[in-house]
This record gives C-alpha cells, sequence and structure tokens, in this order.
C-alpha cells in the first residue's frame, strides 16, 4: 500500500545526496579526526570542512559550533554549560554550598535571594524542560512564561521578567508540536539592551532550540541576536545522532561531557565524523530552493488546513494561522482520542502523530495544548500532521478522502460531545500522569 | 500492529484480538436510546478530560429464559442473566478492544448472570485479549468499573440495595446505599437542591438525621464546579 507520511517534524528520510557523502566516512575513511597520520588529517579535513559549511549558513565563526549528538544534547549544553558555569561566578558562589547550608548560613542572610534565574516558556520541549526543572530542584529559579491562546511568545512579556540575577533565557525558535513561530529576533534586542544597561557582568544569555525552525527559516545568528542556537541533522532529511550548538565567541559554557578535549574542549568524545559529514551536506541542501520550497508547502499547509475544517465540524486549529512553520497543520478533532485515529489511519496508509495521552510514556496529554490555555480534551483530540518535501496535493486530497468517514466512525464510537466553544480549563478528577500539570501552570518569579 | 511511541520510540505491541476488536468493535451502541427505559440499567465511569470515557447499557432476562420474555417482572432478588450489554467509549485501541471483549465475554453462552459477571476481573479480559502493554493496562479496568456502576444501577431500581458495591467512596444513606459520589453525580447531572438530589436517587427520605449531611455535601460540589 502506498503510505502518506505526513510526520515531517519527527522525523525525515535521509536526503540521498547527504547519504551520499557520509558513505566514504563509514569505510574507507575511518581515522580519528585527532591522529596525526594520513588516516587521521583526512577525516580532520572532512570534520573542517563540515564546520564551515554549519558555520558559513549560520552567519558564525567556525569555532562558535559545537557537534553533538543532536538536539537533546545541544539544548542540555547550552541550558546545563551556562547555569553550571553562573554558579561558579562570584555572585552566585553561595550556590557551590550544599542546598542544606542556605538556610542557616549567615552569608544567605546577607544575600536574601541571590539565586540565577532562567527565563523560559510553558510549550518548550522537554530537552529544555526537563534541565530547567533539573536546575530547580537545585536551586535556581526558572520562570515559565505563558504563551498566549495563539502559541507566541509576548517579548513583552520577556521583558518584563529579566532581573539582575537572570542568566539565560531559552526561547524555541518554531514550536515543534503547533509550528508557531516566536519573535527571536525581537526578543534578541531586549535581551541586548538589557545586557547593555549592566554593568556588573554580561548575562543573561539567550538561547533558541530551533531544532524545528532551521529547515525554513533564517538561522543566521546574528539577525536573531541569539547567543546560543540548538540544531538537529534529523529534522532536515539529514542523519538522526547528529546535531550542533551555536555558541557565541566569549560566551562562559561548562561542558557537560568531559573527555579528550574535543570540539574547543566543549563536548569531549570522538567526532562522529560520518554523521557530522551528513548533518552539514543535509544543512546545505536545505538552504536550495527554500524559498519555494516553503511557497509550495505554505499553500498546501493552507489547502489542507481549510479543507479540515470544511469537512469535518467541531475541528479547531491549534496555534496562529499564518504565524506557523510552512508544513505544520495541527488540529484538535473534538471527541475523537488520538491514539484511536492515528490507528485507523495507520490501517489506511497514513502516519501522523497526536497529543493524546494515550501514546505518550507518561500518558499526559500535550503540555504545548495546555499551555495555549485549552481544555484537556482539546488535547486528547490534538492531531499533527507535518508535511515534508515528498508530499504532494494527491497525498493530502487522499487523506482528506479518509480522514471524514473515519472521524465519522470514531464520533460513532464516542459517547461525549465537547462543547467546542469550552474556554475554562477542565480538570481530570483522575490522571494517570502527574508530571505535566505542575509545568502547565507557570511559575512567576518574583 | 506495531506502535512506536512517538516521545520514546518504544515499539509496543497489540495482539491480533486487540487489533480485531479495535477496528470492528462487538455490542457497540452507535445511537444512544431514545427511550430511557429501553434498557434495564446504564452506568457511565471517566471523563474525557482524562482521555477516557465509557458508557454502557443493559438488558436483563431472568434466568432460564428467552430475551422474548422480557414482558414477565424481574422479581427482586431474583438472578438475571445479561441479554445485550452495549457500550460507547471514548478512548484508546486498548480501551475499545477492553470493552468490547468485556462485552462479548458477559454475553456470550446465553449471558452470565450478574453475579458471575460482577466476578469477571479486568485480567480475564486481558487474557482473552491476548496482553495488553503494560501501560495501557489501566484502560481494561475502565470497562469493568462501567460495568459495576451499570449493575448498581440496575440493583437500584429493583431496590437490591444490599447488592450495590462501591469502590472508594463513603457511604452516606446505609439504607440505600448511596455514596458521596453518587451525590456528586447528581449534583453534575444538574441537581442543585436537596429535593433535585432526591428525586434522582431517594437519598436521606424517611432519614432526615441524614439531610444535614447531604446538604452539605450539595452545596460542597455546586461549588467545586459551578461555583
Amino acid at each position: 500500500m502506498k503510505r502518506v507520511y505526513l510526520d515531517h517534524a519527527a522525523a525525515t528520510p535521509l536526503d540521498t545526496r547527504a547519504k551520499e557523502a557520509m558513505e566514504l566516512y563509514f569505510t574507507t575513511q575511518y581515522g580519528n579526526a585527532g591522529g596525526l597520520y594520513e588516516e587521521g588529517r583526512r577525516v580532520k579535513e572532512a570534520l573542517a570542512n563540515a564546520r564551515n559549511v554549519v558555520a558559513r549558513i549560520l552567519g558564525a565563526h567556525e569555532d562558535e559550533i559545537i557537534f553533538t549528538s543532536g538536539g537533546t544534547e545541544s539544548d542540555n549544553l547550552a541550558i546545563f554549560g551556562v547555569a553550571r558555569s553562573a554558579a561558579h561566578q562570584e555572585i552566585f558562589s553561595r550556590l557551590t554550598l550544599p542546598r542544606s547550608a542556605w538556610g542557616s548560613s549567615d552569608a544567605s542572610q546577607k544575600f536574601p535571594d541571590m539565586r540565577p534565574h532562567i527565563v523560559t516558556t510553558t510549550f518548550e520541549h522537554h530537552a529544555v524542560l526537563g534541565p530547567c526543572e533539573q536546575l530547580e530542584k537545585d536551586g535556581f529559579n526558572v520562570t515559565y512564561l505563558d504563551v498566549g491562546p495563539d502559541g507566541i511568545v509576548n517579548p513583552q512579556d520577556v521583558q518584563n521578567t529579566l532581573c539582575p540575577e537572570t542568566i539565560l533565557v531559552s526561547i524555541m525558535y518554531a514550536n515543534n508540536e503547533i509550528g508557531t513561530i516566536q519573535p527571536i529576533a525581537e526578543i534578541g534586542k531586549i535581551i541586548k539592551e538589557f545586557r547593555a544597561r549592566k554593568t556588573q557582568n554580561l548575562y543573561p544569555y539567550f538561547h533558541t532550540d530551533a531544532c524545528q525552525a532551521a529547515g525554513y527559516l533564517d538561522i543566521n545568528v546574528n539577525n536573531l541576536g541569539v547567543d546560543f542556537m540548538t540544531i538537529n541533522a534529523a529534522k532536515m532529511y539529514g542523519p538522526k545522532g547528529a546535531g550542533a550548538l551555536y555558541r557565541r565567541n566569549g560566551v562562559p559554557l561548562k561542558a557537560q561531557i568531559i573527555g579528550g578535549g574535543q570540539e574547543m574542549r566543549l563536548r569531549g568524545g570522538t567526532e562522529n565524523v560520518p554523521l557530522i559529514v551528513g548533518f552539514a551536506r543535509a544543512l546545505e541542501i536545505a538552504q536550495e530552493r527554500k524559498a519555494e520550497e516553503n511557497k509550495r508547502l505554505t499553500d498546501l499547509r493552507d489547502y489542507f488546513i481549510a479543507e479540515i475544517q470544511k469537512r469535518i465540524p467541531k475541528t479547531v486549529l491549534n496555534g496562529h494561522p499564518t504565524k506557523r512553520l510552512p508544513n505544520n497543520v495541527n488540529v484538535s478533532i473534538l471527541d475523537i482520542e488520538g491514539e484511536a485515529l492515528v490507528l485507523y489511519l495507520d490501517a489506511k496508509g497514513i502516519s501522523f502523530s497526536t497529543g493524546s495521552a494515550c501514546t505518550s510514556e507518561s500518558l499526559d496529554p500535550s503540555h504545548v495544548i495546555l499551555a495555549l490555555g485549552k481544555p484537556y480534551e482539546f488535547a486528547h483530540s490534538s492531531m499533527r500532521f507535518t508535511l515534508g518535501r515528498s508530499t504532494t496535493k494527491e497525498d493530502i486530497d487522499y487523506v482528506l478522502s479518509v480522514l471524514p468517514q473515519t472521524v465519522e466512525w470514531l464520533r460513532a464510537l464516542s459517547p461525549i460531545s465537547v462543547d467546542i466553544n469550552a474556554k475554562s480549563m477542565s480538570r481530570p478528577e483522575a490522571f494517570a500522569g502527574q508530571g505535566m500539570r505542575a509545568k502547565a501552570k507557570s511559575k512567576h518569579y518574583k | 500492529m506495531d506502535v512506536i511511541n512517538q516521545h520514546t520510540g518504544e515499539a509496543w505491541y497489540y495482539s491480533d484480538i486487540v487489533k480485531d476488536h479495535f477496528f470492528h468493535p462487538r455490542n457497540l451502541l452507535l445511537e444512544k436510546p431514545s427511550n430511557e427505559n429501553e434498557f434495564d440499567a446504564h452506568g457511565m465511569v471517566g471523563s474525557p478530560a482524562c482521555g477516557d470515557m465509557m458508557e454502557m447499557w443493559m438488558k436483563v432476562c431472568p434466568v432460564g429464559r428467552a430475551v422474548t420474555d422480557r414482558a414477565v417482572m424481574v422479581k427482586q432478588e431474583q438472578e438475571v442473566r445479561i441479554a445485550e450489554l452495549k457500550w460507547k467509549t471514548f478512548g484508546c485501541a486498548s480501551a475499545i478492544a477492553a470493552t468490547s471483549m468485556f462485552s462479548v465475554m458477559l454475553t456470550e453462552n446465553g449471558g452470565m448472570t450478574l453475579d458471575n459477571a460482577l466476578k469477571v476481573r479486568p485480567q480475564d479480559v486481558m487474557m482473552r485479549l491476548g496482553g495488553l502493554p503494560n501501560r495501557k493496562i489501566h484502560c481494561s479496568v475502565l470497562a469493568d468499573k462501567a460495568f459495576q456502576k451499570t449493575a448498581n444501577d440496575y440493583f437500584r431500581k429493583t431496590s437490591q440495595y444490599d447488592r450495590i458495591r462501591v469502590d472508594g467512596a463513603r457511604v452516606i444513606d446505609p439504607r440505600l446505599n448511596i455514596t458521596d459520589k453518587d451525590i456528586e453525580e447528581a449534583v453534575l447531572e444538574g441537581a442543585q437542591t436537596l429535593e433535585g438530589v432526591q428525586k434522582k436517587l431517594k437519598v436521606g427520605i424517611g432519614s432526615p438525621e441524614l439531610t444535614t449531611e447531604i446538604e452539605q455535601l450539595i452545596r460542597f460540589y455546586k461549588e467545586k464546579y459551578y461555583g
């Protein structure tokens, strides 16, 4: 059966040109880039070329590119790396004391609250939220900004939350579930201005997770005004297991994987040269015909959204209708549980994903849909279709020919009928997962 | 069927039986009954917010009699068989398949007696389904709970109060075996006064000493859900 794959935000097929670029380094070019001999030198050259390509596309210097194993590692490195470096700065040195000492020591009374502060959003990827929660446990303050009903952070909110103790702002470039694009350049400007008024240190730094955005949007770090940027090969037709963290020169960062001093001593471990080469090639390919492909996908996306809403009653688009990635369609099809629809459409050759609790390890529904202020029912019914290079109008028409009748069948199975105008947050009385509920609420730093 | 978890990439496998019941659910009620008396009992558990919700309808017939003899009044204390068990579910594949299998088990071979049906455990359903992934086990518990509710509704309607079983709820009216959860549901269904709740549940009628507590509970749930 022909498959219509609409989960490109989860994984993309490997571009054959990237695969070809990699092949040599799996077989004949196997040296360690650290070797001084012929085999080592050749691989070292390939690594340098890849770094040059990535740096050029980001508008960065080569020594600002740290190759990692992917998006999650880059996010962890940026957040823990900045936080742990800050914890050693004099103004925050109290953090190096054991936690139990804070409450009673004289120092803590002299400096009532000098804990380093981090700003992020409620709808970040777990690769950012997870480290932030860990740092909270370690005594850092974290502000989780609300994102509003459209799924776009208000730069003014960022401005209002900055304080002398803020060390890092981490806001994703485009959301992985609903594809909404954040005003990164604007926030970058705000942070720069705030920093310029400070005399003691250069905090806060600005990190953006651009894993979803990199294949579609401008990722020039100077245009964006970011100090750190996460990118990932697997979301742009490169190999899984490769990514990079851009770090602006001079910004303090503490290595999280310590070993043989690779990657400017910021990420130990023998460089995964074949994957890095494939990553650089994939990034290069993604820049070609970007505007053209974006236009094609945007037209398809808008057609798909309009037709779903026309053909299926009680559907709600999640996230801003236009300030979203060209390939992202996220709709809540009310009264339908996501997993059931995924499996029914899978049987008809269609692949997509859902924010329903039933498909997650934690049994929590999508924290992103909840962050928009939507009721739990909307999260269980949220469906994400992400288009890609191979997606055609015929594919979309096929989905549109199957989707309405499947939805109708599942609605006939369902005993409920959710009010489409429901605004207030419903509260589940029994809830399998516990984790995201706390996260869905924003915690404000005082 | 091979399902890949989108967050962990971990694979789990639904058995062919699960797949069959998911794609071809048995005893599904497509249209909700228009007439309240079409079925002998009704029960509902879960909530759409939790991502799982189940509704069940049951018809019974006296032991040893065919369904067509339903005109014969079911006498108190007389054991009955399940003639029909219909359901609707908002839930995942496991919930749909488990409910479907549960309804088959209770109605096959002429239908179980209520006593035997209440002894069917979620594990028995799982066994018939050929197993469920660990994190999906709670989905099969829901069918069990929905049936307990349905049976309780039947016992209440036939005044067999001593046969009503409730889990984890506090009994408010021991005579009728009515719990705080029943009162909560009555309020959720729109009853806002003692009179309204009594219309639905008969709770506290003839036991004036319970009135204060019942009124307090009604106030509490009213504030919780409407306040």
